[in-house]
């Protein structure tokens, strides 16, 4: 853009930046929030602001390619008579059907179980071709308890009770009437074609008491067998965990906001909830406090795209993390092929997040059949096994530099933080200092 | 005829044993004495057989049933027969909150009273109410037959999608998207089915049914007030 001689080349407000002045246009032509899938996209204190410090005199570090660095993680040991073996720490998180095609189903059980690891299922219930491909399924039990019955229950290797998702605690959900397919219908026990609501609070319980009852019934119906998850967003990590700690959880799942959903108000994603690294710590903090840290276990959730955050997740103190939306894209979520296509839809390879409409160009979120033919669950899962096989490599990688011969032997002590609120908020000390703000020290 | 006495063993030994039952077991009528309000009782049964409690139950009572008859001589406590497949559980007193909540299918009778939310986001179950049930009742229901001898508390059917409603007493209010239906033959048919199942006495044309406007079927911004 050339500018007249003496006038100030056009400024853009911070406050009014072109994103804002666009939603407000949108806003004013629509009269209706935007709905969207994914989770936050605003920037936030993540895993980016920790570093590790690495080995050094007073630290061995492991050989490379030579000593072993154990990856594997054991998920239920508290009360289940059969807990959950994976070989590593890193699982799928739960998304639905419905949400996600068949084809996407299937191939996140063929990925995650190439890599010996745990799929969930989602919203709507388990489907067969799911449970068929997942070595290891984890079945949610949600409060709309779409498809819910007591033989898919027993047929699961884990329950996973989810109060909350990171990118809307507090939120129920909406699966709108295009993605309602007569098999999504039939699954859910709803008309076809209507906007499906499913609920925030469950039907039959309310408050930590009840939760307790609720395992105590879901254990007998399985006979005592099978890990019980409670999966929670990220809003008061310390007292949910403590409380679903106190209500008999084998398994506490904490969702960060910037983990995904299929469809939400933009509004509720960018604002409500805490950013994955300030949960972790307050969660950590009250197993120590119960003297439960490493006999319950926890999973974090939430933005992990890299080992490097699997790595940094655990040393500050999960068991194991979860991830969804870069599942997705390792299936082939926003892939640039599909350019021409994200065009007509109004958008970009990559920054394509209207999974609610059941228009996605790859595959993944929809249910049109000519849509979901296009993934190929075969090759698709090979990508997701390939993916989460560099997640563990690189966490691996990092484990043997701070002197680890497994993943769980990482510690807060061995990261620095680059800001003051990373530091706070994963309490560590800012890099170059000793300094953990909000602490003594 | 196998005994229990819940006094003396504990529940898990209960649930364990009714849980091995196979379908073709000689088995078929069990007798549970001294709940004492205890949770989870006769949950996740599946197999053919009845099972009679004497006394009060606490919460989640006979949920998940399948195809067994649960009978509760007292009272239940919350979730009573929740998420039921099939089968029957028939309540001899009252039921608390949530009483057949999100159940696909199966027969519960309630001989008392029901109290807040029975039937919510029922999903196929039949529930019949000798007496009134509470408010928010039938939330979100999706599927099947909800019948009220009795009065209905406040908020009935609100945000309901396919259940019927038949209640023969009064409604203290409807819920969004919910509104008294003409009855046809159809109906009437189902419910005579449903009463004579229940094995209540009770004229159909003395009822009026409730069900779904579908206003809200689909998310418009017209209707925002109605949320």
């Amino acid at each position: 853009m050339s500018v007249p001689p003496h006038r100030t080349p056009p400024r853009f407000s911070a406050t009014f930046n072109p994103n804002v002045i666009a939603e407000i246009q949108r806003a004013a032509a629509t009269g209706i929030y935007d709905i969207r899938g994914g989770g936050a996209k605003r920037a936030l204190p993540h895993f980016d602001d920790l570093l590790f410090l690495g080995a050094s005199i007073s630290r061995y570090p492991l050989e490379g390619y030579r000593e072993k660095c154990g990856t594997d993680v054991t998920l239920g040991t508290r009360f289940a008579r059969k807990p959950i073996k994976l070989k590593i720490p890193v699982t799928v998180a739960g998304m639905s059907f419905g949400s996600l095609s068949g084809p996407a189903k299937e191939a996140l059980g063929r990925g995650a179980s190439a890599a010996g690891t745990s799929t969930t299922t989602g919203d709507g219930g388990m489907t067969p071709e799911e449970r068929g491909h997942s070595s290891i399924l984890v079945y949610q039990y949600l409060p709309s308890r779409y498809g819910m019955n007591p033989d898919d229950l027993r047929k699961a290797d884990a329950i996973e009770i989810v109060i909350g998702q990171g990118a809307k605690p507090g939120g129920g959900g909406m699966l709108l009437g295009q993605k309602i397919s007569p098999r999504v219908a039939k699954m859910r026990t709803l008309p076809e074609g209507i906007d499906q609501r499913s609920a925030c609070r469950h039907p039959d319980w309310t408050g930590p008491d009840d939760l307790e009852i609720k395992i105590e019934e879901l254990r007998e119906i399985t006979d005592w067998e099978k890990p019980i998850y409670v999966k929670v967003g990220a809003s008061r990590p310390y007292y949910d965990t403590a409380l679903a700690a106190k209500s008999g959880a084998d398994v506490i799942v904490l969702d960060g906001m910037q983990g995904g959903t299929a469809a939400t108000q933009d509004v509720f994603i960018e604002h409500v909830g805490l950013p994955t690294l300030a949960a972790i710590r307050p969660a950590v903090q009250a197993l120590q406090d119960l003297g439960l840290h490493r006999k319950l276990q926890l999973i974090v959730s939430g933005g992990i795209r890299t080992g490097a955050d699997v790595a940094k997740a655990l040393a500050l103190g999960a068991d194991a993390v979860s991830i969804g939306t870069a599942a997705l894209i390792a299936l082939g979520d926003n892939d640039p092929q599909w350019e021409a296509e994200y065009q007509k839809l109004g958008t970009t390879a990559g920054a394509y997040d209207d999974w609610q409409e059941g228009l996605d160009p790859a595959g993944i979120t929809t249910q049109d059949p000519v849509l979901a033919a296009r993934l190929d669950p075969v090759k698709a899962g090979r990508r997701l096994a390939n993916y989460l096989s560099v997640l563990t490599l690189e966490a691996q990688t990092i484990a043997r530099a701070c002197g680890k011969s497994h993943l769980h032997n990482l510690e807060p002590e061995d990261l620095v933080a680059l800001t003051i609120e990373a530091a706070a908020m994963a309490g560590v000390p800012l890099a170059g200092t000793n300094w953990i703000p909000g602490r003594d020290k | 005829m196998p005994s229990f006495d819940l006094a003396r063993a504990p529940l898990r030994e209960l649930n364990a044993a009714l849980h091995a039952l196979s379908p073709t077991t000689n088995e078929t009528h069990w007798i549970v004495s001294n709940p004492s309000g205890k949770h989870a009782v006769a949950c996740g049964l599946d197999a053919p057989v009845t099972v009679e409690i004497d006394g009060h139950v606490g919460y989640y009572c006979a949920g998940m049933n399948k195809a067994a008859t649960v009978v509760i001589s007292g009272n239940a406590g919350v979730g009573v027969a929740e998420n039921m497949m099939s089968g029957e559980v028939r309540v001899k007193g009252d039921a608390s909150q949530s009483a057949g909540a999100t159940g696909c299918g199966g027969l519960l009778v309630i001989e008392g009273n029901a109290s807040a939310r029975c039937g919510i986001s029922m999903k196929g179950i039949d529930i019949v109410v000798k007496g009134s049930i509470g408010p928010m009742s039938a939330f979100m229901a999706q599927a099947g037959n909800l019948v009220v001898l009795g009065d209905a508390g406040d908020a009935l059917g609100d945000s309901i999608y396919e259940a019927r409603l038949f209640v023969r007493g009064r409604v203290a209010s409807l819920g969004a998207d919910c509104i008294e239906k003409p009855m046809t033959e159809e109906d009437r048919a189902i419910l005579a089915a449903v009463l004579k199942r229940a094995g209540v006495e009770a004229r159909a044309d003395d009822f009026k049914l409730y069900g779904s406007a579908r206003r809200l079927y689909h998310f418009h911004i017209d209707n925002v007030d109605a949320y």
